[in-house]
């Protein structure tokens, strides 16, 4: 069966913005377009920052990068901030049953004191890291160009705030509000061995210059050898050794993780694909903070996991280098 | 003493929270204005969680507030509690 | 069972404590820009929190109120509700916001970004991070708004184009540009006190109870959902301007200093929403001076009695300020409507109402000085000569408005100020607009004056034809030029059948 509804209809003068009918043409645009594409002033901008006075306010030459068009980094996701924050509304829900059920049934007390420990050694301090990786996407997202990609990084730097704070609950948690866990896993962030390097490299990444290899060693080389090694591997060993419920507690990572992927992947494709120049510096970069990074975990990863626990996350970090075409 | 004030946007929930608001400020004075409520209080002005909860007749978060608030004037003080503004003199 | 921590306890737990010492490099290195501006901070950890909001619960909130925000403008698109504003007059004081409030909201956000990256204390920095989202928000969700007036009015098809170029808007952009250049502690004193706290109120809450009393249902909905983030913001610029000035006394006249610019260039801003509150709204909320008095006088009086305790004192220039609200609206008005030709909106004479309105809201100057004026713009577009002015307006070096300021003693007498500085001569509207360039020439001689352009020959031309079409992009006869005859009116005509 056909409705017909019968409307009086107005037609419009023009379907979109001028600059998305340049860009898209002359047809309807989506919200996601609208609200990215050539928002950023680019030109004409009176005064010199008295903090950089050899750049422009908003200046593409903050980074070696080069890209003729800086729009081309679309979202796949295509976040706005009103998708964006209904999507993460929507996780940490989800988070929020599994954080009170968790609570409520005091899973906490099930855990051994062995495992207790090492989830104060090496879970807990994360939020440290996660820290840093805010400060690195809200440099990106500062220095960035084109609010394609400056808007995602502003996402991204949020997002590791709330991590960092999901993980400072899972300490919470663990000592029964008293804060206890979280001293000590800040004492273990601050003088254990094991955590010395990342620390040195997690401070190295906010005094580097150029925004997007901070965005390279963070959100590509670091975040992906991190997550292998703790929400893939620990996770696993956490399950065989009876604490699989912790699983609840760090879902929320494992979603954002797989939801955030597809972004990086893409960007770092797209900056790949712009010239044999590009592709050569996020090479450079990524070998160096790739020689950096596994120094400073190797001596986490023997200690959490031992065997080839490193090697595998390297493997998967390589992976998705090879996807985005880089090293080949 | 200067004034304090807050002003929400006129909608269900806030005719709850303004009832609450009047009910523990009685010296505060309701302005209806297009599309918005202003209350106003000489030198300080606090908005109860328990006041509000038992206007709304369910649990309510004093963070809540900000889904409907226009705008503010006054140092903020805000708690698990209550949320209070007013003025140093 | 655990004890149940409070709100307090809870944000120092979770986000507080999130930093550390460094160890392995320089944390100045990681921080760089907090001593150059002279401010002395001692210790971050007395930083108050001005919210505490963790990221679940602003999600959360957030997202509920996006939820409700995009009902509205699903619903206004599809009930062609741009059909039920009050005159399509009203449409052009939406034009003037597309093009030059929303893309403030976008430097907003890059200069609370730039500062939440850059504070070496961790509270500071999160909450100026949760105003940069929040800033994104705006500008976003107004071009949404905006997106559906697009498509049936002209005027707003290229905002960001002509943001970056036309003439009056680079009054608005140049405001925030001196704000995102300058050191990361003036930038919040500018912004996040004397704008967020202070100014904004004027813009947002008149202006929307305006939108609302004209029918305009999408825009007092993103405005009014634009301001529930507006209280934290708020909240965010006080807690700043104490902590400045209870770290250190040093700080005091630095501080001081910078409110004295930021209100006098604030003000200067204002004038465009003094115009589109006064003669841009057919049916009135309250007049201009009547909204400075509440959120100005009244408000921001209160505010500088608390601040007292530590030495603040009323802005520079209030007197004049005081003097200004009497006159502003009118003049920028009139400047407009003679330049009407080379605006990107829709000009006009106030019907007879709305100059009883007028003369009945400013008795003490509308009648002696601005109502004759009308008059006699009336009588010429009876006779068909509708005026517009051939000369460009020089503008001032400082706040780029074109000279159109009196002095406030003597409203007949255009105020002129000068001043040379290597041997150029640069010309201001004011003395705080003079006083401000004096302060800091290397900045202001930087001005990229759209006027001075124009005549250097940088934006096309030979004809100022060119430079309106080709240069800003405007649809001559369609985005410019008196509302009556325009595109615009033909089309409201059509659609509510009327002749």
């Amino acid at each position: 069966m056909t409705i017909e509804i019968k409307t009086a209809t107005l037609e419009p003068v023009r379907n979109t913005f001028a600059h998305i009918e340049r860009r898209f043409g002359d047809k309807p645009a989506t919200r996601y377009q609208e609200a990215t594409y050539d928002v950023q002033s680019e030109e004409f901008f009176h005064y010199r920052p008295l903090w950089q006075p050899e750049k422009e306010l908003n200046d593409p030459s903050r980074t070696a990068i080069l890209m003729a068009d800086w729009y081309d980094f679309k979202d796949p996701r295509q976040f706005y901030y009103g998708t964006y924050v209904q999507s993460r509304s929507k996780m940490q829900e989800a988070a929020e049953n599994n954080y009170a059920f968790f609570e409520k049934r005091n899973l906490a007390s099930h855990l051994p004191d062995s495992i207790t420990e090492k989830l104060i050694r090496y879970l807990v301090p994360l939020r440290h890291l996660e820290h840093g990786a805010n400060l690195n996407n809200m440099y990106a997202s500062s220095y960035g160009y084109g609010t394609a990609i400056t808007q995602a990084c502003l996402y991204n730097g949020m997002d590791r705030l709330g991590i960092a704070q999901y993980l400072s609950r899972i300490g919470l948690i663990l000592d029964g509000n008293s804060g206890d866990a979280l001293a000590e896993a800040k004492l273990v962030w601050m003088n254990e061995s094991i955590w010395q390097g990342i620390r040195a490299a997690a401070e190295k990444m906010t005094v580097t210059e150029d925004w997007f290899e901070v965005l390279v060693a963070q959100d590509v080389v670091l975040d992906s050898l991190m997550h292998d090694l703790i929400y893939n591997q620990f996770d696993q060993w956490l399950q065989d050794n009876g604490a699989q419920d912790i699983g609840m507690l760090t879902e929320f990572m494992q979603v954002w993780n797989k939801d955030t992927s597809r972004w990086v992947d893409a960007t770092l494709k797209i900056a790949a694909a712009e010239s044999d120049e590009n592709k050569a510096l996020l090479e450079k970069w990524i070998c160096e903070w790739k020689g950096i990074l596994l120094e400073a975990l190797a001596p986490l990863a023997d200690d959490m996991l031992g065997g080839d626990a490193l090697s595998q996350a390297e493997a998967a970090l390589d992976k998705r280098l090879t996807k985005a075409g880089l090293f080949k | 003493m200067s004034k304090v004030y807050i002003a929400l946007q006129d909608n269900d929930e806030s005719r709850y929270i303004v009832e609450a608001i009047e009910e523990d400020n009685p010296e505060a004075t309701i302005i209806h204005m297009p599309a918005m409520i202003r209350i106003e209080m000489e030198g300080r002005l606090t908005v109860n969680r328990e006041t509000v909860e038992e206007k709304m007749g369910r649990d309510w978060d004093v963070q809540e507030l900000h889904l409907n608030l226009i705008t503010l004037g006054g140092n903020v003080d805000e708690d698990d509690d209550s949320l209070s503004l007013h003025w140093n003199e | 069972m655990a004890k149940k921590l409070n709100i307090k306890d809870k944000y120092r737990l979770l986000t507080r404590d999130l930093d550390w010492e460094y160890s392995y490099e320089d944390r100045k290195e990681a921080f760089p820009f907090e001593e150059f501006e002279g401010i002395k901070i001692t210790d971050w950890s007395k930083w108050e929190d001005p919210f505490r909001l963790t990221m679940d619960s602003y999600w959360k909130y957030q997202a509920e109120k996006e939820k409700k925000l995009y009902a509205i403008f699903d619903a206004f698109s599809q009930n062609n509700g741009h059909l039920n504003v009050s005159d399509p007059r009203y449409v052009n004081a939406l034009k003037l916001f597309l093009t030059g409030v929303s893309p403030l909201e976008y430097q907003a956000y890059q200069g609370f970004a730039h500062v939440g990256r850059q504070f070496g204390g961790v509270g500071a920095r999160v909450a100026c991070q949760m105003q940069a989202i929040d800033e994104l928000r705006h500008v976003q969700t107004q071009i949404h708004a905006m997106s559906h007036y697009n498509k049936f009015f002209d005027g707003f098809q290229d905002y960001s184009h002509m943001h970056d170029r036309v003439w009056y808007l680079s009054v608005p952009k140049s405001f925030f540009n001196d704000a995102r250049a300058a050191g990361p502690f003036e930038f919040m004193v500018a912004i996040g006190f004397s704008f967020e706290y202070v100014l904004t109120n004027l813009l947002f809450v008149p202006f929307m109870s305006g939108a609302a009393h004209n029918g305009d249902m999408a825009t007092v909905t993103f405005g009014f959902s634009a301001q529930s983030d507006e209280a934290r913001h708020m909240t965010l610029g006080l807690e700043v301007i104490k902590f400045l000035l209870e770290q250190h006394e040093d700080n005091v006249p630095i501080v001081q200093k910078w409110i004295d610019k930021w209100f006098w260039r604030g003000s200067r801003l204002l004038t465009i929403v003094a115009m589109m509150m006064d003669y841009m709204l057919p049916n009135k909320v309250m007049s201009w001076k009547e909204a400075w008095e509440v959120y100005f006088e009244e408000a921001g009086g209160a505010l500088f009695k608390d601040l007292a305790r530590y030495g603040i004192k009323m802005p520079k220039y209030a007197e004049t300020i005081e003097k200004e609200k009497e006159h502003i609206s009118h003049q920028a008005w009139w400047t407009f409507y003679t330049h009407g030709h080379a605006a990107g909106f829709h000009t006009w004479i106030p019907t007879d109402e709305e100059l009883d309105w007028l003369s009945e809201k400013y008795p003490d100057t509308f009648d002696k000085y601005y109502r004759p004026r009308w008059e006699l713009a009336k009588e010429m577009e009876a006779k068909g000569e509708r005026f517009y002015t051939k000369a460009l307006p020089q503008l001032c070096t400082t706040c780029q408005i074109p000279m159109l300021f009196t002095e406030m003693d003597d409203p007949t007498l255009n105020s002129f100020r000068d001043t040379v500085h290597n041997g150029e001569r640069y010309h201001f509207c004011s003395d705080g607009c003079k006083d401000i360039f004096e302060d800091e020439p290397e900045k202001y001689v930087q001005s990229w004056l759209p006027v001075h352009q124009i005549f250097q020959g940088n934006c096309g031309g030979p004809d100022v034809e060119n430079v309106l079409s080709d240069f800003y992009r405007m649809n001559l006869g369609e985005d410019n030029m008196d509302m009556k005859g325009s595109p615009d009116e033909k089309r409201w005509k059509q659609w509510k059948g009327v002749a």
